[in-house]
């Protein structure tokens, strides 16, 4: 028996799982011409495509083929003011003395337009950004209708959202938003704003500025008053413009940490109120009586899931000492099987880092990790010699220390880490300047809500991760940024209570 | 506890501890993994390779109480020959379906007709598909089969005495089947529908493979649910961590309710990526399905011709 036990042991340290298999999927890539770009896009404002007084341009490219797909406008400070003007007109002469009702007609509308055009959406999401179609197919464009569903249905409710109270709309928002779901971001930012009777000026991000140009031509579909929603681009710039625009009553923004910093400095001693959903290091942890397998699946979607540019992605892994051997192979087995490649083929899983500056500070991360003494793996898998692409890879003999282990990388780079004890685990995870996520995988019920109750993290989920809905809130503790959109919580940013 | 078997070997009581800490599932985290598999789109080459690869996996099944002779000579007939129109119009050669699976008492039917094809011949066993019969029972039934000369036992395991948690019992009637099948292989059906939650799926895994099963199978087609993909999944997982384990390679059969060639796909993807390359064969992977054939076969010709062809087109067996 014991002799047995003995080969079988030795023959395991050999069996390896062969992942590239004789039978293989051809391509199956989704076709572009079911998608209409323009060659240049110009500012919206006022309803109307207006061309920037700044008269600067700048390409946008595919970040998989690094072919330029258009050129947009690229916001001055008088186009910036511009906007505000038409926002702040169209809020004191017709949005806000709308009935709530009318309003949540128009909102609808546009929720409505943009599940027809959603395969459009979807491939020029992809196109732009680089993320996978089924991802931008099944994960950004529904869930960026929906939020504008959601919404126009609290239009004429806000009563109830806030019994006993008087709301009012704050007036003009100014919005700033993020390259990893371009057009959700701009759904979580309007909506709200819109249904409770504010206006907006929206800046979409340097590299992802075509779903929010699509987005205003639905806005014109929908007859939507002129004025109420206006959509610029521009860098960092014009979001500067924005911010520091004397006519603006609110921010919301969603970016990095630094710029978060920079914006509450710039609005200090104004009456501009802000939200800010900023950077995170969102701590995975797997306990010994968790169902693996389940928990590996969510830990990969948690950390590779477009492509790690997640806020909110499962970036440091905490495994139980005891099962730690075992979730790694299966970690590493289950890299294997992730094909990255062309966003459009449908087969993807993996698309395009999103620009060349992204790519270069995964390698710089990449590279620290090494350097640390961090173990390095990554997927063996084939990447297109053009565009920027990134291997899914990870770390393990991570320690605490690491700045792979503390800092927010952006990418498709996981930190393992190794723990024994639950206070242990949530020292561990709580010991970051971040805040947004974290995840808790166990079959036990107790555990988790004492997890819960003492991890500090905006959204904690329990087996499972990455779950949004509309319904439910999202934002950060600590310098993950405050304010929370989504849900009804999402409401409160963008209305003034009376008594 | 009721000392039917002869010998509870306290290696078993060890094990019995084992089977108890038998990895948690957890069915949502199962479902959506399952469901992403049949996001792969399979088109091309790999759709006709795939359907080749199905088509050769498939155990084709006559299990009736009307069951002739007549009957299963056509069956084994259709296994050599699955549909030579196909080679007519193609100047390709189809393969031949894995085996035919029948009761005992047709497997010498079956092996004389299939002759020297290389089609195997499995037959289920152990009284079928109740599996309540006493032990001495189901053995002789096993060796009868093996004896008409079947080279697989696909046999059920008592759910009665699993779900009263007598594991015990449960491994050592395996082991006892296995000893009784000589050099067939044994595929152990777990029956699935009658197991209630995905838990007991994957404990029944264990204890199948540690008995000494060659094979697990979902079900026998007599219970709905039958196959379903989530299933399947959490069995395939098994296996891999069995592997890894001991080095033993163990091969799985999902039976019962795959009658179409995309969902028969969607099942191969998960195959592909859960275990790879070693499984993808009819050694290691088998489909149970009585129907699937010919909508394999529509879909074969579908993909040489652009059209599909009437069902009259292809032979009911």
């Amino acid at each position: 028996m014991a002799i047995t036990k003995k080969k079988a042991a030795k023959k395991s340290n050999t069996v390896k799982l062969k992942f590239d298999t004789s039978w293989t999927y051809d391509p199956a890539p989704e076709s572009k011409s079911a998608a209409t770009i323009a060659k240049q896009y110009d500012l919206f404002i006022n309803g109307e495509w207006q061309k920037p007084q700044s008269k600067k341009y700048f390409d946008t490219i595919n970040p998989a083929t690094e072919e330029k797909l258009s050129e947009v406008a690229e916001a001055g400070e008088a186009d910036v003011d511009k906007a505000v003007k038409a926002a702040r007109n169209a809020h004191e002469k017709v949005w806000k003395k709308m009935p709530a009702k009318e309003r949540a007609k128009y909102i609808f509308r546009i929720a409505r337009i943009m599940q027809e055009k959603a395969r459009e959406l979807a491939i020029i999401e992809s196109l732009d950004g680089g993320k996978p179609i089924r991802e931008s197919r099944d994960f950004d464009i529904p869930t960026a209708s929906n939020h504008f569903f959601y919404y126009a249905g609290w239009a004429d409710k806000l009563e109830y959202a806030f019994p006993n109270r008087q709301t009012a709309p704050l007036g003009v928002a100014a919005q700033i938003i993020p390259w990893n779901f371009p057009l959700l971001m701009a759904a979580w930012k309007i909506a709200p704003a819109i249904a409770t009777g504010n206006t907006v000026v929206l800046k979409s991000a340097e590299t992802t500025p075509l779903t929010a140009y699509k987005l205003a031509e639905i806005i014109r579909e929908a007859d939507l008053p002129p004025g109420v929603v206006n959509i610029i681009s521009g860098a960092g710039a014009t979001g500067a413009a924005m911010v520091n625009h004397p006519d603006v009553n609110k921010i919301a923004f969603t970016g990095s940490t630094d710029v978060g910093k920079i914006i509450q400095r710039a609005i200090a001693g104004t009456n501009k109120k802000v939200t800010l959903e900023l950077g995170g290091k969102a701590a995975n942890i797997i306990f010994e009586d968790a169902p693996i397998d389940q928990a590996v699946e969510g830990v990969i979607n948690g950390i590779f899931f477009n492509q790690g540019h997640v806020c909110c992605a499962g970036s440091r892994l905490y495994v139980q000492e005891s099962i730690a051997k075992i979730v790694i192979r299966k970690l590493k087995d289950r890299l294997e099987s992730l094909i990255v490649g062309d966003p459009l083929d449908k087969n993807t899983d993996i698309g395009a880092i999103n620009s060349k500056a992204q790519l270069d500070t995964i390698h710089k991360y990449i590279s620290i990790g090494k350097k640390e003494g961090a173990e390095m793996y990554e997927s063996s898998c084939r990447i297109p010699g053009k565009g920027f692409f990134c291997r899914p890879t990870l770390f393990t003999n991570v320690a605490q220390s690491n700045r792979i282990a503390q800092e927010e990388i952006f990418g498709p780079v996981l930190s393992v880490l190794t723990f024994r004890t639950d206070d242990e685990v949530i020292e561990k995870a709580n010991n970051s300047p971040y805040g947004l996520s974290a995840g808790v995988w166990t079959d036990k019920g107790s555990k988790i809500f004492n997890m819960t109750k003492r991890m500090r993290a905006g959204v904690v989920w329990a087996n499972t991760f990455n779950k949004f809905d509309p319904t439910s809130p999202f934002g950060g503790y600590k310098e993950s940024g405050f304010g929370r959109e989504g849900g009804l919580h999402g409401l409160l940013p963008y209305v003034e209570l009376r008594s | 506890m009721a000392v039917q078997h002869k010998k509870p070997a306290p290696a078993a009581t060890v094990r019995n501890n084992y089977f108890h800490s038998s990895p948690p599932i957890d069915q949502v985290g199962v479902e959506e993994r399952a469901s992403r598999f049949t996001k792969r789109s399979i088109k091309k080459e790999s759709k006709k390779n795939g359907l080749l690869l199905v088509l050769n996996m498939i155990d084709l099944t006559t299990l009736e109480g009307k069951d002739t002779d007549g009957k299963v000579k056509q069956l084994c007939y259709k296994a050599m020959h699955p549909h030579d129109a196909y080679t007519t119009l193609t100047g390709e050669e189809l393969p031949t379906v894995a085996a035919i699976c029948v009761y005992p008492s047709m497997v010498k039917v079956a092996k004389k007709a299939l002759g020297d094809s290389g089609i195997k011949v499995a037959s289920v066993a152990t009284a079928f598909p109740s599996g309540q019969a006493p032990a001495d029972i189901k053995i002789r039934d096993t060796k009868y089969a093996v004896n008409e000369g079947a080279d697989e036992v696909d046999m059920v395991i008592s759910r009665g005495k699993f779900h009263a948690g007598e594991y015990n019992f449960v491994f050592d009637e395996i082991a006892a089947i296995k000893e009784a099948c000589g050099d067939a292989r044994l595929k152990v059906i777990l029956e699935t529908g009658e197991l209630g939650t995905l838990d007991k799926v994957r404990r029944a895994s264990d204890i199948a493979m540690e008995a000494g099963a060659d094979f697990i199978k979902t079900s026998t087609g007599k219970i709905q649910p039958a196959a379903t993909m989530p299933v399947t999944l959490v069995m395939l997982e098994a296996i891999r961590d069995f592997y890894y384990k001991t080095g033993k390679m163990i091969g799985m059969k999902p039976a019962g309710g795959i009658s179409k060639s995309k969902l028969a796909l969607h099942y191969l993807v998960m195959v592909k990526e859960v275990l790879g390359e070693d499984w993808l064969n009819n050694e290691w992977f088998r489909f149970g399905a009585s129907s699937l054939a010919n909508d394999v076969l529509m879909q074969l010709v579908k993909g040489k011709t652009g059209l599909y062809q009437a069902a009259n087109y292809f032979s009911a067996d």
